[in-house]
């Protein structure tokens, strides 16, 4: 079954459409992400699959519930972590989640036996009963994810889950949100604007941006698509290494430059053995090796033309001016 | 969703108490202002003023201002537990309400019954430092009855709170509810002066003010003075809470996070 299913989905604010006819669909088990900047339609898009909004064209099922007609089984199927933080701070660790289970309409039993699971599954079970205030903000984020999976939910909505976090932080989370898919066998749509979490988290990404999807592929397909690989090398007899791997149609490209050669190669991790193993056979002597591979920067380019730093400025100032034309309402 | 959840209802209530007991800086500030009211209002006037209706001798002015003291804490603090949807929506708390699969009915009812509980709690306090100031109930059973009454003010005025907050979209309305709605509804309410004998412009502002009934009824128990029969006062506070709450869990319904 598909955990997820958009299918033609357009949202409209006073004629401004932050969605517009999108489809996508998420498989059970499955981690998708919607890459794009600020402003592209992600959270819009969370927060209808959420039912907090409505459409106001298209079909979108959770779960197999439709959202419009069904929007209460939806949100029993449904776990979401926001973008700003949703914890009352008065309370403490356990309180909150206890708070979130007893409105789910979980017992008592099971209510302690999955508060113990999930706070130790974020390793925040050390904590449980100090107040939320006296959290750092990782711990707050942990703590949410956590609350997100209380009630078992099949799918999990992650709205840019390591937004405004420290480096170190980010992959503490990314392991947890790894993890947790895999004991849980949750389906996660996580949205983020940062490209190395779609691209570390992800199984496949849809790129968003304006409103629009682009275009979705598993991340390797989407770098593959835009760029070749290029590996370095630092040889013996370079020339001779040139003349050797001429023959094969998937060198695209070589050059000499300071000593180093360079090809441009299609999935240039599996044709590092294959040239290191040439150039053994052939007595050249291989003392460096190096792979860069396209990252999803160069696949956001490629399909917009513009970096995903570029964007923000202006998307900034749609928001705020959108904002606006809400309150005169 | 049209189903009311007890649960829901018992865990939003949970919520305002504990998150009550542990403000102790909020419980201190609430008792502070009538203490002060009592403690100089009460004590200044008392020997200053006698009311010139007959049916009101015998009674001085800091018996006469208790039950109005006790009104106002309860207007205030039921407002404010009302127009705490302002703070929840400020600090996201209100999207962790909003998705979960229970009826807007029931979020309703847990931030009545949690806003009404610690209402109570705050008047009965006024009336504990009342008593030390030597005010008397005159028995269990208008105690009962204003308990009561109280619970009636609570329900009416949280109820009134949550429509207001449904329909501001952040806290820059609540100065304008502090002034334009509470603060009128506090002095119009007859709870630092009686209603004999006033202009009739501001007698009718008085008579469409719900809480001059809650402070007229809590005399009335009280103390045995009042403007209207007690059974006026019960009806019009009973039909201010039924269009409160109709019109606050409605007005909340139709709010988006």
């Amino acid at each position: 079954m598909q955990a997820i299913q958009v299918l033609n989905l357009t949202k409209e604010f006073n004629g401004f459409k932050a969605v517009n006819d999108i489809s996508f669909s998420v498989e059970e088990g499955e981690i998708f992400g919607l890459l794009g900047p600020n402003g592209a339609g992600k959270t819009t898009t969370i927060r209808i699959l959420s039912t907090t909004l409505r459409p106001t064209k298209g079909k979108v099922k959770v779960w197999g519930y439709d959202v419009k007609t069904d929007p209460d089984d939806v949100r029993r199927s449904i776990g979401i972590v926001f973008q700003d933080q949703t914890l009352d701070d008065r309370l403490t660790g356990v309180e909150n989640l206890d708070f979130h289970a007893r409105l789910y309409g979980m017992d008592k039993k099971m209510r302690k036996k999955r508060i113990e699971q999930v706070l130790k599954l974020v390793g925040l079970w050390d904590k449980r009963n100090t107040l939320v205030k006296y959290y750092s903000g990782g711990m707050c984020r942990r703590l949410e994810i956590a609350r997100g999976l209380m009630h078992y939910p099949k799918v999990l909505f992650l709205d840019e889950p390591t937004l405004g976090l420290d480096a170190q932080t980010r992959h503490t989370i990314w392991e947890h949100i790894k993890s947790l898919n895999q004991r849980e066998k949750i389906a996660i749509l996580l949205t983020t604007h940062y490209m190395d979490e779609a691209d570390i988290l992800c199984n496949r990404v849809g790129i968003i941006d304006r409103g629009k999807i682009l275009v979705i592929d598993r991340p390797e397909n989407l770098k593959n698509l835009v760029g070749k690989d290029i590996i370095s090398m630092k040889l013996s007899s370079p020339e001779k290494m040139i003349k050797l791997v001429a023959g094969f149609d998937w060198v695209k490209k070589s050059e000499l430059h300071d000593g180093l050669l360079y090809l441009k190669v299609t999935k240039g991790d599996e044709k590092i053995p294959l040239l290191v193993n040439l150039a053994q056979k052939n007595s050249i002597n291989v003392e460096l090796v190096n792979l860069r591979k396209p990252t999803l920067e160069d696949v956001f380019l490629h399909f917009t033309g513009r970096t995903i730093r570029q964007e923000e400025g202006s998307t900034r100032q749609r928001i705020s001016m959108r904002l606006r034309s809400w309150r005169r309402r | 969703m049209r189903k009311i959840s007890f649960e829901a209802i018992y865990v939003l209530w949970l919520r305002e108490i504990k998150t009550f007991v542990r403000a102790r800086s909020r419980i201190i500030g609430n008792i502070v202002q009538p203490f002060f009211f009592l403690a100089i209002f009460g004590v200044g006037f008392k020997s200053s003023m006698k009311f010139a209706t007959p049916q009101m001798s015998g009674i001085d002015y800091m018996q006469f201002l208790v039950p109005g003291l006790i009104g106002m804490a309860l207007l205030f603090s039921s407002m404010f537990a009302g127009l705490s949807i302002l703070w929840d929506r400020q600090f996201g708390f209100l999207r962790e309400i909003m998705v979960a699969p229970v009826s807007r009915l029931s979020l309703v009812l847990g931030r009545v019954a949690g806003g009404m509980t610690t209402t109570i709690l705050q008047a009965l306090s006024i009336l504990l430092i009342a008593w030390l100031f030597g005010f008397r109930i005159k028995g269990g059973a208008s105690f009962f009855l204003s308990l009561i009454l109280m619970a009636l003010i609570g329900i009416g005025f949280v109820g009134m709170g949550v429509a207001f907050a449904s329909k501001m979209e952040d806290m820059h309305g609540f100065q304008i509810v502090m002034n334009f709605i509470i603060m009128p509804i506090f002095f119009l309410s007859g709870a630092l002066f009686p209603l004999e004998g006033i202009p009739s412009w501001l007698g009718f502002l008085m008579y469409i003010d719900p809480l001059t009934y809650g402070v007229d009824g809590m005399r009335a128990v009280m103390l045995g003075i009042s403007h209207f029969p007690l059974a006026v006062n019960f009806t019009v506070l009973i039909a201010f809470c039924i269009v409160m709450l109709t019109l606050g869990s409605y007005l909340f319904s139709k709010c988006e996070v």
